[in-house]
């Protein structure tokens, strides 16, 4: 074997006053990390193969084990970090593009952080929403120029609408990427909580047409599994043009993933490289995007609303602009810290804009176009909580998707080894021994309270606001200030310094 | 007379039907209205249609999703059916872009030419087109289970021909060649990792992406072609036997994984 110069990113500790040698390590962890030895009758550890998911520390029944970063990995300083030498290593041994999983981790201004919410003192005073109805329901879809009226009835035709009892969906993570218990436990609670989950690319398991109420299918380059029978199940359908963590590039599903049951769901045969190229090969203009929307609106008879989907760079407000223009009714736009079930390292890091100022760019532009009405605007990455749902409604969003919020909830340790395809939580794989980790019971149980969870604070929020509709909310940046920003990133937020 | 042997698929099949053929006049109607109208016509139990006049109405057959059968008097537009599951669709004229544009099963047969990405990321069904196709050609074409697409083009196609093909059929028999032509299309096969094109006629290996292998046919080859130029033949009212005498190549995959070696792990 030739020497590998890279040293391990963690090291166990097992405290051997603890340790029952149960084995209950060796047996959860897909890595192999630890071993037993069964003439000394303990349990050894390699400390290289660790990628810090916890799930032994977390299970070890008598809590021997404790899993800490390596402190003296490299010699590291501000310039060379730790992980570019590791980087340099692992590409100098391999000669490959690096790959990782979930949303960028490196340090870029998170802009949610730097907002902070009003409440009522005083004067307007605040409702408190233990007593009094707050209403969080959101419909998605273009909505009509003007609403006409005849004998008191309604006569304007509305487009078809998402009714949403939450501002909150679960974004697209395709059965392939997630585990089939995942994918069933995030449409349970779709169902469960009045919203929806998407599909992904990856088309959708005849065991999960059930939710279709509460499902969104989407429609990528690759157009896996798309037919007339997946486009008709559902309640609404998304074009993907792009996604936070990889902007501008394709991807592909590796063969040894597409087993039986996602060579059907995806419709192509067992073992072959499923590619998604960058580009739909049917868009290559706004018109051509026009071209496909109303191919689905064809296809399923004007009855559901069409989301397109991009990442959000540099020039997104132009972007989103013609999008709405082009017919969809929905835009959904994926920030620079949107997750991935993989993508190349540089990529994830180095590609895109942060959602907060993609979101307040398009929600102006679309304003100041007088066309905001015509779609719905839903934003992704990373939405860590409550708060950031707040913010981004306060700055013009109509909903947002959760993902990475959505798999901690079930269980995910963001050891963002997605695309080794052994996650230990039973999430991010297709191998049976891991994916009965992760029961679609207790799954859809976890996500519906932290839906629920998120709704009472963001009531509670608005309540402190002297709100009792989010549709008050939406896009009221002057319920926001900033803190620690300079003056173009306040006026690209729109929005005002705490104090002013 | 053709043999019917060789057509082992239904949708290759021209029917006779006598039932009554219904005659829609697509003049002035926008897309939308033409469409209604036809799925209106198939859902009261129509399963012959005649479309007359058609000028430029997108998504034709894509709402259908019954084995009726269309034919198409003028020229369709862009994404003749698109989606299109069931319908046997005959185009008196040429076809403009997006035809079959991921199709899943029926047929679309093109009494001219079509234009770019026809059959693209088609799984199912067949195109025949009688004359010459535009760029990227079955892009992306896919198959699963007992689904092989297949396209066939009676003259040439044009650049990147089955570009990140990843099954079913492609075969163009270059009847527009002159004597000493080669097929006009480059980057033949970029990215190819699965299914199998047929060319008929002289081409340069430069032209061919470097993904793809050339090999000479065998016998499943054979009868895999036999079956489309007679089915070509029949729609188009052409004799098989001289489309059958020819060079014929094979261009197939190098590797199912293309993108085996591209990353650190």
């Amino acid at each position: 074997m030739v020497l590998s110069y890279t040293m391990p990113a963690f090291v166990i500790e097992r405290d051997l006053s603890r340790c029952i040698s149960c084995q209950v390590c060796v047996r959860q962890c897909a890595n192999d990390v630890h071993v037993y030895d069964i003439e000394d009758d303990c349990v050894h550890s390699q400390d290289a193969q660790c990628v810090g998911c916890h799930r032994c520390v977390t299970l070890c029944p008598t809590h021997a084990l404790s899993v800490q970063r390596n402190p003296l990995a490299f010699r590291a300083h501000a310039n060379w970090s730790d992980q570019a030498l590791r980087n340099i290593y692992r590409q100098a041994e391999s000669g490959g593009m690096l790959l990782t999983g979930m949303g960028c981790d490196q340090p870029y201004r998170i802009y949610w952080d730097h907002m902070l919410l009003n409440a009522s003192q005083v004067t307007n005073p605040s409702i408190d929403p233990m007593r009094e109805p707050m209403e969080l329901t959101t419909y998605l879809g273009a909505k009509p120029e003007r609403v006409a009226f005849s004998d008191g009835r309604v006569e304007t035709e509305v487009a078809p609408q998402l009714r949403l009892d939450v501002p909150i969906m679960f974004s697209a993570m395709s059965y392939g990427s997630i585990s089939f218990n995942a994918c069933e436990s995030l449409a349970r609670a779709s169902r469960e909580a009045g919203t929806f989950y998407n599909t992904g690319e990856g088309g959708l398991h005849p065991a999960l047409y059930q939710y279709g109420a509460n499902t969104i299918a989407q429609v990528a380059s690759g157009r896996f599994g798309v037919h007339l029978e997946y486009l008709n199940a559902v309640a609404a359908l998304e074009i993907k043009i792009g996604q936070g963590a990889k902007p501008g590039i394709g991807g592909h599903l590796p063969g040894e993933k597409v087993t039986p049951d996602i060579s059907a769901t995806r419709m192509i045969p067992v073992g072959t490289d499923a590619l998604s190229p960058a580009p739909h090969h049917d868009i290559y203009s706004i018109e051509d995007l026009r071209q496909l929307i109303y191919a689905l609106k064809e296809a399923t008879g004007y009855a559901k609303p069409v989301s397109v989907k991009v990442a959000a760079v540099h020039n997104i407000a132009p972007i989103a602009s013609g999008i709405v223009r082009a017919g969809a009714d929905i835009v959904a736009i994926d920030g620079l810290r949107g997750g991935t079930g993989a993508a190349p390292t540089q990529v994830r890091n180095n590609v895109g804009i942060p959602i907060e100022l993609a979101l307040a760019a398009v929600d102006q532009r679309l304003r100041d176009e007088g066309i905001r009405h015509r779609a719905s605007l839903v934003v992704a990455g990373s939405i860590r909580s409550s708060a950031d749902v707040i913010k981004a409604i306060a700055l013009g969003a109509d909903a947002v998707y959760v993902a990475t919020s959505a798999l901690v909830a079930m269980g995910c340790h963001l050891c963002q080894n997605c695309y080794t395809g052994k996650c230990n939580w039973g999430i991010a794989t297709q191998d049976p021994y891991l994916t009965k980790r992760l029961n679609s019971d207790l799954g859809a149980q976890r996500l519906t309270n932290l839906l629920r969870a998120w709704s009472l604070e963001i009531k509670e929020m608005m309540g402190g606001m002297g709100l009792n509709a989010i549709e008050s909310l939406r896009g009221h940046r002057d319920h926001l200030r900033g803190v620690g920003l300079n003056q173009v990133e306040l006026d690209t937020l729109g929005i005002r310094a705490a104090g002013q | 007379m053709v043999d019917l042997r060789w057509l082992t698929s239904l949708d290759l099949v021209r029917s006779e039907s006598s039932e009554e053929e219904i005659e829609v006049d697509a003049r002035r109607l926008p897309y939308r209205t033409l469409n209604e109208r036809l799925a209106e016509l198939v859902r009261q139990g129509a399963s012959r249609l005649r479309v007359l006049a058609v000028s430029g109405q997108r998504y034709l057959g894509t709402n259908l999703m019954a084995p009726v059968r269309v034919a198409i008097d003028g020229v369709p537009g862009n994404d003749l059916g698109a989606f299109m599951d069931g319908p046997q669709i005959e185009v008196m004229g040429d076809a403009q872009d997006g035809c079959g544009n991921t199709m899943n099963s029926g047929l679309i047969a093109v009494h001219g030419s079509v234009g770019d990405i026809a059959g693209h990321s088609m799984r199912g069904g067949t195109i025949l087109v009688r004359d010459n196709a535009g760029y990227r050609v079955g892009i992306h074409m896919k198959e699963y289970g007992e689904r092989c697409p297949a396209i066939v083009i009676g003259g040439t196609a044009q650049h990147f021909l089955g570009e990140y093909m990843a099954g079913g059929v492609i075969l163009v028999l270059g009847r527009s060649l002159e004597t000493g032509d080669i097929h006009p299309s480059r980057y033949i096969g970029t990215g190819m990792h699965g299914g199998v094109i047929y060319l008929r006629g002289k081409f340069d290996e430069r032209f061919l992406g470097k993904e793809v292998g050339v090999a000479p046919l065998d016998d499943d080859d054979w009868a895999t072609v036999r079956q489309y130029v007679f089915a070509y033949a029949r729609y188009f009212d052409e004799d098989p036997e001289p489309l059958l005498r020819g060079s014929y190549a094979k261009l197939y995959p190098r590797t199912r994984r293309p993108y085996g070696r591209l990353y650190a792990y």
